[in-house]
């Protein structure tokens, strides 16, 4: 397929999803008065339901997605695993790690961005942690390695947190923030976390052609002028950018960076650099649609994004995994 | 013999492993139109000799290539490590173009990008396979492929790590006979392998290495020598120039072996 159709097909799917994001919900109110209430700004409550609930929450939807599928495409191509995510390297644990102590201490409660700035904190430090692990000249694997020491470290204090939290009722809002969720967020979140997002996606988005010459190793990749020491570093940093910010506005969301590249590599030749913006809508139209079913399934039981998207994941890396198994036979 | 231009120069180069150095201060030039065989047991330090040359791994000395800007280097001198790696499903001419990063402007491969792939693929045979997916092909296939990714680099020198290994007769010899008609084009090559008959056939100039030195230096005649064979390979060998070419048969183990 060539690129334009692709890139169309799914921009035009995401625009569908985003509209429908828009439209759906528990007000009630028409399609043509929710939009006119949207652009306009008329139409009494509606107005603040468009715009200060629905809004911020596709706008997240699109903007998270996006960089999960892009950050997932992008660190499939540098580590050439399939089997690579944004999670992998330990980026979204360690911010979790500081959005839950942010809970704990009563924190997140005291100002609005407490919780989002704690988990951008944890997310730059495990930054320093995996640089300082992986050291400049490391490979792939070393950056695996501290990538896995990374996200076992944070997840067990994430656990210790949660072991000693004196307070049932903090261990719950912690669980459930865990889970992932775009609802009752708001405009400052999307302002939040645009500029990290903005800018770590540039980032990842100009490493193509770099992790297209990786395709024949990192040896052939050197000898071709790629500086792969520059290539990683962009790509730690970048990923740490939109994952942390991600993780810091909505949690953690599981799968979306696995899944999304795997399916739609077979559509892109095997490139990474047409790979990463083919994914980048399909990540954000896999997160919209998730957000969309949340809302249809159980409008009242407020079903966690997060649960929903490993659910739909989960079995799909079986497959990945069965499939893998026998073509290595 | 070396009428071309000098392509590389290394001085007094060392690469090390810990304090243990596996290069120890070889001195080399290699100019346009030579198809140099590097051989040597293993463990020689063949592959460290190229690495290093190209700056891959930290080395002492002087060399040429390494002190080039990386995209410089790129279109200076082309590399095909041992490991035949294809991480993701791409097609053959796909993955022929990836030899032409080095030289890509910002919009992409250009008219000039083609032309060069074409040549690649042409050189290689690889026409009718252009359109298939490079992951697939069977191992001598996927081999050729990646030389046809290195000649589109389109670099004056070409240095390439046992490309032969595990390949068929005719893969082997057709592979030497691209190496060596490069050579009559103007162009250098350096090539490790371990098939010294190949070396002797196809090679306009050996060097041979030993625990990191480079213990001969010459036409495939002067460097496997019944001396050097015996002290270097432990081996012996049946020498002779016919009507073919020279013949080269390794016989028995001498010594210590």
């Amino acid at each position: 397929m060539s690129d334009r159709r692709l890139l169309g097909a799914l921009g035009a799917l995401l625009l569908v999803l985003f509209v429908a994001s828009l439209a759906i919900g528990p007000a009630g109110e028409g399609f043509g008065a929710s939009m006119r209430a949207l652009f306009t700004g008329e139409g009494g409550p509606i107005v603040a339901v468009m715009r200060e609930i629905r809004l911020p929450r596709a706008l997240l939807g699109l903007m998270i997605g996006a960089t999960l599928g892009l950050s997932g495409a992008a660190l499939q191509g540098f580590l050439r695993n399939p089997l690579a995510e944004p999670g992998l390297i330990g980026i979204s644990g360690s911010a979790a790690l500081g959005a839950v102590i942010a809970l704990q201490t009563g924190l997140a409660a005291a100002f609005l961005l407490a919780l989002p700035l704690a988990a951008l904190a944890g997310a730059v430090i495990a930054v320093a942690v995996l640089m300082a692990l992986a050291g400049p000249r490391g490979t792939a694997l070393t950056l695996i390695l501290a990538g896995i020491a990374v996200s076992a470290f944070a997840g067990a204090l994430t656990a210790l947190v949660l072991n000693l939290s004196p307070n049932p009722y903090a261990a719950a809002d912690i669980v459930f923030w865990m889970m992932g969720s775009l609802a009752d967020r708001s405009m400052v979140q999307v302002w939040l976390a645009l500029p990290f997002m903005l800018t770590g996606s540039v980032m990842l988005l100009s490493l193509g052609r770099g992790l297209d010459a990786l395709t024949l190793g990192e040896d052939a990749a050197e000898a071709m002028g790629v500086n792969l020491a520059r290539l990683r570093l962009v790509l730690v940093l970048g990923t740490a950018a939109v994952v942390g910010a991600g993780t810091a506005v909505a949690g953690a969301i599981g799968f979306v960076g696995l899944v999304v590249p795997h399916v739609l590599r077979p559509y892109t030749g095997g490139r990474p650099s047409r790979l990463m913006p083919a994914s980048a809508l399909g990540g954000a139209a896999m997160v919209l649609a998730a957000d969309v079913a949340v809302r249809l399934i159980a409008p009242d039981r407020d079903l966690k994004l997060g649960v929903l998207t490993a659910l739909v994941g989960a079995p799909f890396f079986l497959r990945l995994i069965w499939q893998t198994r026998r073509a290595g036979r | 013999m070396t009428e071309g231009a000098e392509v590389l120069a290394l001085r007094e180069f060392s690469v090390r492993r810990g304090d243990l150095p596996v290069v120890d201060r070889v001195t080399l030039s290699v100019a346009g139109g030579e198809c140099v065989g590097l051989i040597g047991p293993n463990g020689a330090g063949k592959t460290s000799l190229m690495r290093g040359a190209l700056g891959i791994l930290p080395h002492e000395g002087r060399a040429s290539l390494a002190e080039m800007t990386p995209r410089a280097r790129a279109r200076a001198a082309a590399w095909m490590p041992q490991a035949r790696e294809v991480a993701w499903p791409v097609t053959v001419e796909t993955l022929v173009t990836l030899g032409r990063t080095p030289h890509l402007g910002l919009r992409g491969p250009g008219a000039a990008d083609r032309a060069a792939v074409e040549r690649a693929l042409h050189r290689m045979g690889l026409g009718p396979l252009r359109d298939r997916i490079a992951t697939e092909l069977s191992g001598g296939e996927q081999a050729r492929a990646l030389i046809a990714r290195a000649l589109a680099q389109e670099t004056p020198l070409l240095m390439a790590d046992e490309p032969i290994a595990g390949l068929d007769p005719a893969g082997q010899i057709r592979t030497m006979e691209v190496f060596a008609a490069l050579a009559g084009e103007g162009h250098a090559v350096i090539v490790s392998l371990h098939d010294l008959g190949l070396a002797a056939r196809h090679c306009s100039r050996l060097v041979m290495m030993n625990r990191g030195r480079v213990v001969a230096d010459g036409t495939p005649a002067e460097v496997l020598s019944p001396a050097n064979l015996s002290a270097v390979f432990h081996v012996r060998a049946h020498h002779a120039h016919t009507a073919d070419g020279p013949v080269f048969q390794p016989l028995g183990v001498t010594g210590e072996g």
